[in-house]
């Protein structure tokens, strides 16, 4: 009950702040032009339409939900702590782990929230205009847009865990952005380096499954490029599909992974601390 | 007296600093305890600990029923916390902040609303909490503090930024609810306001307990002067009363004003001899020692203390 009335809290403030129009327009306007100039390159010509937002749209998500996830989530504990307000808010009687749980429910919410609607701006334009749709592609869009929620809580976990162990907001902000350059950009860049230099002699194929189910947005990538053939393909993954032994319920197992012990390690640390 | 909060032998330390050592006190249902002492005396870091905000490094603390250091919180629905500086979030609105303190200690939120004109917010309820003045702000602290008829009150410096009407009215509610069985905690440097209210005082320190007990109490304990103020007419500016003793303490506080220092035991034997036949006093004035001077006092004492 305390977790749904601080949740419906979370989300008012939200809508309050603008960054639910903020998220939502920001991930439809971007949906939108890669579904109608993303399909440059390969033309129109018997390409599913669908198939290619999917990859495109993957990519762009691992760029910015990530991103969005940091920015609301970073300060929930330490920048309700700097304003004053948590100190009244834990006078009453919640507990802490619910305090946590609701704002968690609370950010999701809104990032599902803009997630679903942005996304479908995209599949909705393509109905629109006159594209077919075979339940292959629409299924691979719904999973798309299922796995970028998961994304992002896997983030808002990330950046609460932060945000219940540094002492300012600014602190966190700087880790957030560091954590999001690494995850993001600087690990798979490293992760190619270190395999084209190895050429295979000592990482194995599970060494590797393991590093990249060790960030969540390889496990992100990997359920979007390759869990679907008729993505995979276009992806140009689709030989790596065939070999991955990395499942979509070990890369969903992951993600979950990601979510719940960030999430379970903040509301240790919160629940530890004194303000 | 059931108490509702119990301390004992609190220490909490922050690093090397101790910001309260050692304290012990228990307080009653319909207490109105005002708790005293200056910046950094730990008063705050008492009421934090009472909430559970932080875990004292020794000693226990009860607060109705729960052990708040070991996470208990079910009796804060019946308490009510009013921090120093509160804050709110600034997205919403004075109605809106106080619906969703209603709803996180069930309380009916028609009646949490009812609260928003006690406290003489009324029509800026609706406006968003950014747009506040600071005493704004802290009618709202008062109003959430008051929800749901609490057993116990915890102020922290209830009264900063409240215009003189406001605090008359704040000193009412409180003092109906204290007579209703709660256990109003309140600290504050306004100490002329708590003089008349308080029914007990504690003064902290640097972390130590120093007083305890009601005005008159500490007034015995501190053996400070009752000033006597006499209207003189027909003496010299720098004449003092022919019939006043020697062993105390006289000084002329203006024109015609003779103030002397009057020991608590000679305290009538004074008055006798000012009123005797034949001294022209024309006015008496009898100015027992104020909270501030028994501040000062107990003070002065526990810094000369080793």
């Amino acid at each position: 009950m305390n977790v749904l009335i601080i949740a419906a809290k979370e989300i008012h403030q939200a809508i309050r702040n603008r960054w639910v129009l903020a998220a939502t327009l920001l991930l439809a306007g971007l949906a939108l032009s890669l579904t109608f100039l993303g399909s440059a390159p390969t033309g129109n010509v018997g390409v599913r339409a669908l198939d290619v937002v999917v990859v495109s749209l993957s990519s762009l998500t691992i760029f910015l939900v990530p991103l969005i996830a940091l920015l609301i989530s970073h300060d929930a504990i330490v920048g309700e702590m700097e304003r004053g307000t948590m100190l009244l808010l834990l006078s009453y009687p919640v507990a802490r782990w619910q305090v946590l749980l609701g704002k968690f429910l609370g950010h999701l919410a809104v990032l599902a929230f803009a997630t679903c609607l942005g996304y479908g701006a995209a599949v909705g334009a393509l109905a629109a205009t006159g594209s077919q749709i075979d339940n292959d592609s629409f299924l691979a869009f719904a999973a798309m847009v299922g796995s970028s929620v998961l994304l992002g809580a896997a983030f808002v976990a990330i950046g609460y865990l932060v945000s219940a162990l540094v002492r300012d907001r600014g602190t966190a902000a700087g880790i957030c952005i560091g954590l999001w350059l690494l995850l993001v950009l600087i690990y798979d860049m490293a992760l190619l380096g270190v395999l084209a230099l190895d050429q295979g002699r000592s990482i194995s194929a599970a060494v590797l499954n393991a590093l990249l189910l060790a960030n969540p947005t390889d496990a992100y990538r990997l359920i979007n490029l390759t869990g679907f053939a008729n993505v995979s393909t276009f992806a140009g993954m689709a030989g790596l599909a065939q070999t991955s032994s990395l499942t979509i319920p070990v890369l969903l197992t992951a993600l979950l992974g990601w979510t719940l012990l960030p999430l379970g390690l903040a509301a240790l640390a919160f629940s530890r601390r004194e303000l | 007296m059931t108490s509702t909060v119990r301390v004992s032998d609190v220490t909490k330390a922050y690093g090397r600093v101790e910001a309260v050592r050692g304290a012990s006190f228990a307080l009653g249902q319909g207490e109105l305890v005002a708790l005293i002492g200056h910046n950094g005396a730990g008063k705050t870091t008492l009421m934090k600990l009472m909430l559970g905000l932080i875990r004292p490094s020794k000693g226990a603390i009860e607060v109705l029923g729960d052990n708040p250091a070991a996470g208990e919180f079910a009796g804060r629905r019946q308490l009510g916390y009013l921090p120093e500086n509160v804050s709110f979030d600034p997205a919403l609105t004075g109605r809106e902040t106080q619906a969703f303190y209603a709803r996180l200690k069930r309380e009916p939120v028609a009646k949490a609303l009812d609260l928003l004109d006690a406290v003489g917010l009324g029509a800026a309820s609706r406006r968003r909490v950014s747009t506040y003045s600071k005493g704004m702000r802290q009618r709202l602290g008062l109003a959430q503090a008051l929800l749901g008829a609490p057993r116990v009150l915890l102020l922290d410096e209830p009264t900063t930024g409240l215009d003189p009407e406001l605090r008359q009215t704040f000193y009412d509610i409180i003092a109906r609810l204290a007579a209703a069985g709660a256990t109003v905690l309140l600290s504050s440097h306004a100490l002329t306001e708590l003089e008349e209210r308080a029914g007990r005082v504690i003064i902290m320190n640097r972390g130590i307990k120093v007083a305890d007990g009601s005005i008159n109490e500490l007034r015995r304990l501190a053996r400070l002067p009752t000033r006597i103020r006499l209207k003189v007419a027909g003496l010299a500016p720098s004449e003092m009363p022919t019939w006043a003793p020697q062993d105390t303490t006289c000084r002329r506080l203006n024109g015609h004003i003779v103030e002397i220092d009057a020991a608590p035991e000679r305290k009538i034997e004074l008055l006798h001899r000012a009123t005797a036949a034949g001294n022209a006093v024309e006015d008496v004035d009898v100015v027992p020692p104020t909270l501030d001077e028994l501040y000062a006092h107990f003070l002065r004492q526990s810094e000369q203390a080793p």
